[in-house]
């Protein structure tokens, strides 16, 4: 078969119910978006694991590059500050 | 598993220096021993991906060949509930071939090529699925023993270093205890049966033990891929330490069922507290991964079938894809 003719890849994400948020779940290839939900409705909730499903084109997403790793998240290392457990209250002093 | 998009490959990749690679290869072992996971795009060895594209596509075409034996007796399972239960776990192993098709994917090599190396012969699966399955009995003998040992050898690869294979494995193996309960549960139904229905059952045993403690591979002197693997923990566990646990934990089940496993030398050794088992004949383990099994032909030749046969539909859902997108274009 032709490139050209190879089924696209599609990422899948699944939500398990409702109140919760879709989880990626795992990739498949389909023809078409519509065949890319039936295919994940198969392949993905056999034994009802999701009520909802989305499914997108692998070409569409943009990824951060792992090179830019320490650039990207390496600035919030030292903003202890933003975590509540970085101040001291007394023991005394409830609901806070 | 994400591709594409994640196909790029990260900066770290286009590293080509002698002395870079050295450096990034020494990176890239720290970060498995520090039991780091990898990633489709993280920088890595060319080997350990070569390793884990011809490992995890072979376990993908063993799933997706596996799906031949047990579809055989669909049509003939002997109740209605038998049937579902056996349509389920035929699905369930082409669930399980798509899955491990992507993350092999995540590697850099296409759906296509996997599917060329399966139908041109070139590429292996495991060879249990070239053993027939001549009677009922076989299907409950392949749930119990074959599923049995596949969950064996899986189990461990859910930790494995390579993030989209490990994920993969974790939910084909909580999908494989139900493989294994209904085979056993065939076997117990079997067993308790008619004379005729019991020694259906013994001489499915007798037919796929051996190939059963063959599919865990070579003795360990003998396989070549072992040691790098462990290094690379994309292996946990050595195939004869492996075996040993399958055999530990299926003999009593054998006995539960009233079963006699077809090995003279088994024996219980309470000093080391393991069944000690008799010599592999791996003679013709060699024959049936070189295409001599009894159904090495007729398998690829009903792979090629399907392929071939399933074409048209393939190309014609393209079409269908394309005719309905240039129309919302023109729209």
């Amino acid at each position: 078969m032709t490139q050209q003719n190879q089924w696209p890849l599609y990422e899948v994400f699944i939500r398990a119910r409702s109140g919760l948020e879709h989880k990626h779940v795992g990739s498949l290839h389909a023809a078409d978006s519509n065949m890319a939900i039936e295919h994940a409705r198969d392949l993905y909730t056999r034994r009802q694991e999701g009520v909802s499903i989305w499914v997108v084109p692998s070409a569409q997403i943009v990824a951060s590059d792992p090179a830019d790793t320490d650039a990207l998240f390496e600035p919030a290392k030292d903003k202890v500050y933003r975590h509540p457990t970085f101040y001291a209250i007394p023991d005394e002093v409830k609901n806070l | 598993m994400y591709t594409q998009g994640l196909d790029t490959l990260g900066a770290d990749c286009l590293h080509t220096q002698q002395a870079d690679s050295a450096a990034l290869e020494e990176r890239f072992q720290l970060r498995i021993d520090a039991e780091e996971r990898i990633e489709p795009k993280d920088w890595m060895p060319d080997a350990y991906r070569q390793t884990l594209i011809r490992q995890i596509s072979q376990h993908a075409h063993s799933e997706i060949v596996g799906m031949l034996p047990e579809g055989n007796w669909i049509t003939r399972a002997p109740t209605l509930r038998r049937k579902a239960v056996l349509i389920a776990k035929v699905q369930d192993e082409g669930g399980h071939g798509a899955y491990l098709y992507s993350a092999a994917e995540t590697l850099g090599v296409s759906r296509d090529e996997l599917l060329d190396q399966l139908l041109s012969g070139a590429a292996k699966y495991s060879s249990i699925f070239n053993y027939p399955t001549p009677t009922w009995a076989d299907v409950g003998a392949i749930g119990w023993l074959v599923d049995g040992a596949a969950i064996m050898n899986q189990i461990p690869i859910c930790r494995c270093s390579y993030g989209p294979y490990a994920r993969a494995m974790v939910r084909i193996c909580k999908e494989e205890s139900f493989h294994q309960r209904q085979g056993f549960e065939i076997m117990m139904t079997l067993a308790n049966g008619t004379p005729e229905q019991r020694r259906m059952a013994q001489e499915a045993l007798d037919r796929w033990w051996w190939p059963s403690l063959m599919m865990f591979g070579p003795n360990d002197a003998a396989s070549k891929h072992t040691a790098q693997s462990m290094r690379w923990k994309i292996k946990r566990f050595s195939n004869d330490e492996l075996r040993q646990k399958f055999v530990d934990i299926t003999v009593p089940q054998a006995e539960f069922l009233g079963l006699k496993v077809p090995d003279p030398d088994l024996r219980w050794d309470p000093d080391e507290q393991h069944y000690r088992y008799g010599t592999i004949d791996w003679s013709e383990f060699q024959q049936v991964l070189k295409g001599n099994g009894p159904c090495n032909r007729e398998r690829l030749e009903a792979r090629r079938r399907a392929h071939e046969e399933g074409r048209w539909v393939r190309e014609a859902a393209m079409a269908y894809a394309q005719k309905q997108r240039r129309r919302e274009q023109a729209a």
